[in-house]
């Protein structure tokens, strides 16, 4: 690939994200203004595994280039949610593919795209238990 | 796929500036707070944005699925499918056809479970996450992540393995 050929495809791949990630900026600006603090804390009840439940479901049914998942987990991480629910919420959200689960089925079979789809699911959660288990964060 | 226009983001950015304008005929201090806020997030991640872009065109001027089935296809080893996946850029659709043609190679389904979810580690995209969660996280995430891949290949192994 040439080198003005990757700037485009580049270029285009990174535009593609911009609209959808100023969107996700002003949504999270607004959830900042409207939602006091102290609402996560009635989701997020601490408790690691539930946590990292709750997040790793999120991430699981949202879609998108993988920037929009660090942005809004940074702004999550900031408003007072858990590290664990965090990292399990941008894990889940680059590794579990509900999105693609159709097409992943057709290509390589329903069977492995469901296995797969499945153990990603259980992994976020424990990816995101062991992350913060070597970091010292519990 | 080639010449077909995916609107969608730009409908999302759309709902939200209605959402925005909704909003800010019944309370406009809110709206001005959260624009205030957004501007914030948006000026400190430029300069990242910018280091992405750069890191990007290097990835991708470098890497293509002709060059990765080279050596994917020859050497089934859990290696390859990890450097395979962490280096694979693009939508998720260029590859498949690279996957099918491997799994008709005879590559196993736990080789291309491991090469999927180390496409989760983006090279390109690291300054972001240092940005907001720091050099240490980056490092242990990215390392739990490549082992658990590995576990996730070994057990959909196993499981091919009893079908």
């Amino acid at each position: 690939m040439k080198w003005k050929k990757s700037v485009i495809k580049s270029a285009r791949s990174l535009g593609n994200v911009i609209p959808v990630l100023i969107g996700v900026i002003l949504l999270v600006s607004l959830a900042n203004t409207l939602i006091p603090k102290s609402a996560y804390s009635k989701i997020f009840s601490k408790n690691i595994f539930f946590d990292s439940f709750i997040g790793s479901a999120i991430g699981s049914v949202l879609a998108g280039n993988p920037v929009t998942s660090y942005v809004l987990g940074g702004e999550m991480l900031k408003q007072g949610v858990s590290m664990v629910a965090v990292i399990a919420f941008l894990v889940a959200w680059v590794t579990v593919g509900m999105v693609q689960l159709p097409a992943e089925s057709l290509i390589l079979g329903k069977r492995f795209a469901l296995t797969r789809n499945f153990l990603s699911f259980l992994f976020s959660i424990l990816v995101a238990v062991v992350t913060v288990f070597v970091m010292g964060l519990v | 796929m080639k010449g077909k226009k995916n609107h969608g983001n730009w409908y999302f950015l759309l709902s939200v500036a209605i959402l925005y304008i909704a909003i800010a005929f019944f309370d406009p201090q809110t709206i001005l707070s959260s624009l205030e806020f957004s501007f914030l997030i948006i000026k400190n991640i430029v300069p990242v944005f910018i280091l992405v872009f750069v890191l990007m065109v290097i990835v991708n001027y470098y890497v293509t699925p002709q060059k990765l089935v080279k050596y994917l296809g020859k050497k089934r080893k859990w290696l390859f499918a990890i450097l395979g996946g962490i280096i694979s850029t693009g939508p998720i659709y260029m590859w498949y056809a690279m996957l099918r043609e491997l799994k008709e190679k005879g590559v196993g389904y736990g080789f291309i479970a491991t090469f999927l979810y180390n496409r989760a580690i983006k090279p390109p995209l690291i300054p972001v996450i240092i940005y907001y969660f720091g050099l240490k996280f980056t490092i242990v995430l990215t390392g739990v992540m490549i082992i658990f891949s590995v576990l996730q290949g070994m057990i959909i192994e196993k499981l091919e393995m009893r079908l």
